[in-house]
This record gives structure tokens, sequence and C-alpha cells, in this order.
């Protein structure tokens, strides 16, 4: 099949079900049609439950609409709710929030989990022990190890605090979860905890696939461990650290669950990432026509993000056929 | 690294063997250093998850005393019984039950269908499809969550199951075709052809031939998407007030206890994760080693 770049996805879909049509009869053609038929329901539920309500928000986003009071007027705003964002302070304090938080905890999970990766990476006695251990924090539930990491962090009873004084790092407790430029570090590293053994998981696999003899012909030709890392490893490993970087930022991006049972946001709104102020929006202020904006412009981010990891990567959609 | 060898005699041999007891010492400090890493890591893994499990086991003073008792010493069940006497609780495990299952049912079913589409058959808006699948992998929930919650209310969808099991379907769609079309692809197609040349349709080969084959395939998908829509927050949240309709990560994240009155129960709060993670966490000890194919087929391969 030939590639869709540059041409319109509309069109092009077009085309081809004109195509299929006009095979109808053939073997090519009914090939076509269970295809689709096959495709269909997964087809039509990404489009009610996605496709159509994202729609609806970017539709809702320039209407003034309040739940607070029964058959309140809607009226028609057109883009002043995105004007209002623009001048709203507790936005740009939740889209920095969200941008501290997803960069430094995206950067210390690719780091440490690269060194992991590294590490771990030939067969030793014990490995079935480390790959459990390591899916422990990444199928734990989120709000789960938030709570979790609420009772290690507790002012008084928290184990944090217990450890740091008995190996006299701290010789007064930390109050963690109350001062924000402490908090928002907390938080982070809870984040951490959650998502690096996946990451070396990922970069693991990734590892496992370079031949060794490619590190034998470097050494041969006097490269030392450091070179060969920085010559063999990383530009083999280039596209495999993309995908798992592609999909932890956004991840950081949308993240809700976290910040909202740990902190909910606070203290003030030192931990108030643009999810939760989205959600307080709609459903705390009961604003949804703001609150549709701000999820529009979310939205829009997320796709900014992923264009931008896809161009540097080649289009992974083409991945998933092979 | 290694030792000259261009020396006369008996030097040559001495300090070979004098390089090789090095090595050898070399080898014993990083083998070492290696399991202490490999120690240190695993702790930072399992540490916090150890940690409520001994919170959860300690009697209502143990919990709040200073300085730390770290175990719980003689471990008590009575955060257990508390909760599993909470209506709360034990509807918030059923409901999580429903939804979740309901939810990896479902999406396997859709998704294996459309995953043998897109590893077998050539369709026209395959790209466009393809497109739609990652879309929905980065998708933010918060972008639909206004026109979902309006819609559900007006249908009376609002504490009904349906309400969290479509959005999980959606959602968890795209692990279970990426994983399944990966599991698809790598059979030979050549075993459905000669089913077909024995007679068979093409669907009956696919769910004769392909299924059954693909079990293993099929079945990690299933834990994959039981994990991720048992985990789900945002939705569960929104959809549910009632309080014997909350799944198990609304119920904790609200968690108030027993008795009001009370400190903050966290005793009862750590035994709740403890329950709630307890399907996850042995999941995963039984079933590591696919979840960590599945897992990684789609990164490495996407």
């Amino acid at each position: 099949m030939a590639t869709t770049t540059g041409r319109l996805p509309g069109r092009w879909a077009g085309a081809g079900l004109a195509n299929a049509w006009a095979r109808r009869g053939t073997q090519e053609g009914a090939e076509a049609r269970l295809g689709l038929l096959l495709a269909a329901p997964a087809f039509v539920t990404i489009l009610l439950i996605a496709v159509i309500p994202l729609a609806q928000t970017i539709l809702d986003s320039l209407f003034q609409i309040s739940l607070k009071f029964e058959n309140a007027p809607r009226p028609f705003v057109g883009l002043d709710n995105y004007g209002s964002a623009l001048s709203d302070d507790s936005w740009f304090n939740a889209l920095r929030v969200t941008g501290l938080v997803a960069g430094a905890s995206v950067a210390a999970e690719l780091v440490l989990g690269m060194i992991i990766a590294l590490l771990i990476n030939h067969a030793f006695r014990g490995r079935g022990l480390v790959r459990a251990a390591v899916l422990v924090p990444w199928a734990l539930t989120t709000v789960v190890s938030a709570k979790m990491w609420a009772w290690i962090y507790d002012g008084r009873y928290g184990i944090a605090n217990d450890l740091l004084m008995r190996l006299h790092l701290i010789d007064q407790p930390i109050i963690f979860l109350v001062r924000p430029e402490i908090t928002i570090w907390a938080m982070v590293a809870a984040e951490i905890w959650k998502t690096t053994p996946f990451m070396a998981l990922i970069l693991l696999a990734g590892l496992q696939l370079i031949a060794q003899e490619l590190y034998e012909a470097a050494a041969l030709d006097g490269a030392s461990r450091w070179q060969a890392f920085w010559r063999v490893t990383l530009p083999i490993l280039r596209p495999t650290i993309l995908v798992a970087l592609l999909f932890r930022t956004i991840d950081a991006v949308r993240m809700f669950d976290l910040p909202r049972v740990l902190t909910n946001g606070g203290p003030g709104r030192s931990t108030e990432t643009v999810v939760l102020y989205a959600y307080n929006t709609f459903f705390t202020s009961l604003n949804f026509g703001y609150g549709s904006t701000l999820a529009v412009v979310i939205f829009l981010i997320v796709t900014c993000v992923s264009f931008i990891f896809i161009k540097v990567l080649g289009a992974p959609t083409q991945g998933a056929r092979r | 690294m290694t030792a000259p060898a261009n020396t006369v005699g008996v030097h040559v041999l001495r300090s070979a063997a004098a390089a090789g007891r090095v090595r050898a010492r070399r080898k014993l400090y990083q083998g070492f250093g290696f399991y202490a890493f490999v120690a240190g890591f695993v702790v930072f893994c399992l540490a916090p998850f150890v940690w409520t499990l001994l919170t959860s086991l300690k009697g209502p003073t143990t919990i709040f005393e200073v300085p730390i008792r770290y175990l719980p010493t003689p471990p008590n069940l009575s955060n257990y019984v508390d909760i599993f006497g909470l209506d709360r609780f034990r509807w918030a495990l059923l409901n999580s039950t429903i939804v979740a299952s309901s939810a990896t049912a479902i999406s396997l079913v859709i998704g294996s269908l459309c995953a043998y589409a897109i590893a077998r058959l050539n369709f026209p808006c395959k790209n466009l499809l393809l497109a739609l699948i990652l879309g929905i992998a980065m998708f933010p929930g918060i972008a639909i969550i206004g026109p979902l919650f309006r819609q559900f209310n007006a249908w009376g969808l609002t504490n009904n199951y349906l309400a969290l099991i479509l959005p999980n379907v959606t959602f968890t769609l795209p692990i279970c075709i990426w994983t399944l079309t990966a599991f698809f692809s790598e059979l030979p197609s050549e075993l459905e052809d000669s089913a077909r040349v024995d007679g068979c349709t093409r669907m009956q080969a696919f769910y004769k031939i392909t299924v059954p084959l693909s079990a293993p395939g099929v079945f990690t998908a299933s834990i994959l998407l039981f994990i991720q829509a048992w985990n789900e927050f945002l939705f569960a949240r929104t959809f549910m007030s009632q309080p014997n309709r909350l799944t198990a990560t609304v119920a904790i994240a609200q968690f108030e206890g027993a008795d009001q009155a009370a400190q903050y129960p966290w005793g009862q709060i750590t035994a709740a994760s403890i329950v709630i993670t307890l399907p996850l966490v042995i999941l995963v000890l039984l079933f590591q080693r696919r979840i960590v194919s599945g897992l990684t087929a789609g990164a490495i391969k996407g």
C-alpha cells in the first residue's frame, strides 16, 4: 500500500471506500469489506465515546455554560473563554506546575531507568524476582500509591522523616505536604517511584535487541565502554527511548490521580496540574463552558507534544502494521 | 589492563597469575556490587508497598506511636476485619470487579476482531484507523468528560455500570489491539489458508484456528486490560456518586473509616490499599514474563 504522507486522511478514506465499492465481487473487494466489517465495532466505539464527545467539548468551549442553576441561559460567547484563559493566573500556574512536574519526573525517569536497564542487562540469578519487583509499582493503582505516599510523608508518623532522622540527614522532621516548595518535589518523587521501573523495563527490552557483536567490533576498534554507549547503544536505542519518552511525557501532562489524592493541588495551588484545574472548573465551579475551553487547550498541548515526538520518530503508526 | 605478555620466562607466568588473581577479585567485587545494586533496586520498588502492608497489620495504637515501631508485633488483623465490615468497601470491590471484567471482556471481543483485520487484511481507511487508535492511547480523558457527563445524566446512566464500562472499553482498546495484532502477525497465515482449503470460511478459520492458537496473547492482553480498567479513577469519580456504586479507587480516595470521629484511619486505609492491590500484585507475580513481553512488544515495535 502506498504511504499516505501528504494526503488528506479524509479524502484518502473516501477514495478508499469508493474503491472498495468499485471492486465489490472481486476477491480483493471481499477482503476489503470483511476488513471494514471487523474493524467497524472498534471504529464505532472510538467514534461514539471519544471523537463525537471531543467535538462536543470544542463546541461547548464557545458557550458560557454554568450548571449551577437549572435552565440558566447558555449564550454563545465565541472565543471569549479562550481570551479568559489567556488572562487566568491560576491557569498559567497550572501550566507551570504541569511543565515542572512533567519535565523533572520524565527526565529523572529516563536517566534512572537507563542506568538500571544498563546494569541489569545480562542474565543473572534472580532476574525473575527483579522483573516482578519492577512490575509492582507499575501495576499498583495510582490512587493507592498516592495514599501510600501520603502516609509515608506524614508529618508525625511518617516513615520518611523517621528514616531521614535515623540516618542523620536531617535533625528536624520535614513537614512534606505543607510547604509548597517541598510538596511539589515530594509529589515528583512519588511519580518517579511509580514510573521509573516501567521506563527501565522498556529500555531493557530495547537493549536486549542490540547484537553483542557490535560491542565486540567497537572494542576491536579501540572504543571505550563510554564511547560504545554513546556511539552504539544510544543511536540504536533511539526509537525505543523516543517511544518511551512520548508516552511518559503525555502521561505526565495528563496527570490527575496523584495530585488529586496526594495533595488535591495544595498547599494553595502549588501542585495543581492542568487536568486537575480543568476538572475543578467542571465539577467544583460547575463552569462547563470554561472547563471545556481548558480541556480543548489540554487536548491541543497533548497533540502538539505527540506531533513533535512523532516528527522526530518517524510515523509510529507504520510500525503497528508490521 | 592485562599484564604485558612479552617479558621472559617466569615473569610471564607470575604476572599472568597475578593478573588472573586481580581479575578474579575484581569480578568478585563487581559481582558483590552488582547484587548490592540489584537488592537496592528491589527494595526501592517494594518498600512503599511493604511499609503499607506492615502498617495495615498494626493495631490502632501501634500505628500512632512515636518513635515508630517498624514491625507489627504481634500482627493484628483488626483493620481488615473493620474494612470488610463496611458496606461501602464490599460494594466497592464488587463494583470494580464488575466494571473491570466487563470492560476487559468487551474490549477483547471488539479488539480481537479489529486486530485480526489489521494483521491479516487489506482494507480502506486502515491508516485512519491506526491513527485513531494511536490517538486514543494518548487521549486526555478530561477532553471528553464534560459532554459524557451531561449525556450520561440525560440518559439516566449516572451510577450505572455502563457509564464506566463504555469509556473503559474505549481506552483499553489501543493496548488490546496492539498486543493482539503483534500476536496474530506472528502466527503463520498458512494455517488459516489450509483451513480455508479444507472448506472453512475466513471467519471460521479465525475463530477455530487463530483465536485458539493465540490464547496466550489473548490472556496477556486481558491481564493488561484488567489492570488498566481496575485502576481507572477519573471517570469512576465523575460518573458514580451513590455510595454503593463507587469503584475501589474512588472509595479509597474518599475513605473516611468506620469511625469518623477518630483520627485519620490510616490502619484501615492501608488495609484497604492492600486488599485493592492484592489482585494486581498476584497477577504480576504469576504472569510477570507475559506482562513484560506484552508491554514491551508494543513499545518496541511501535
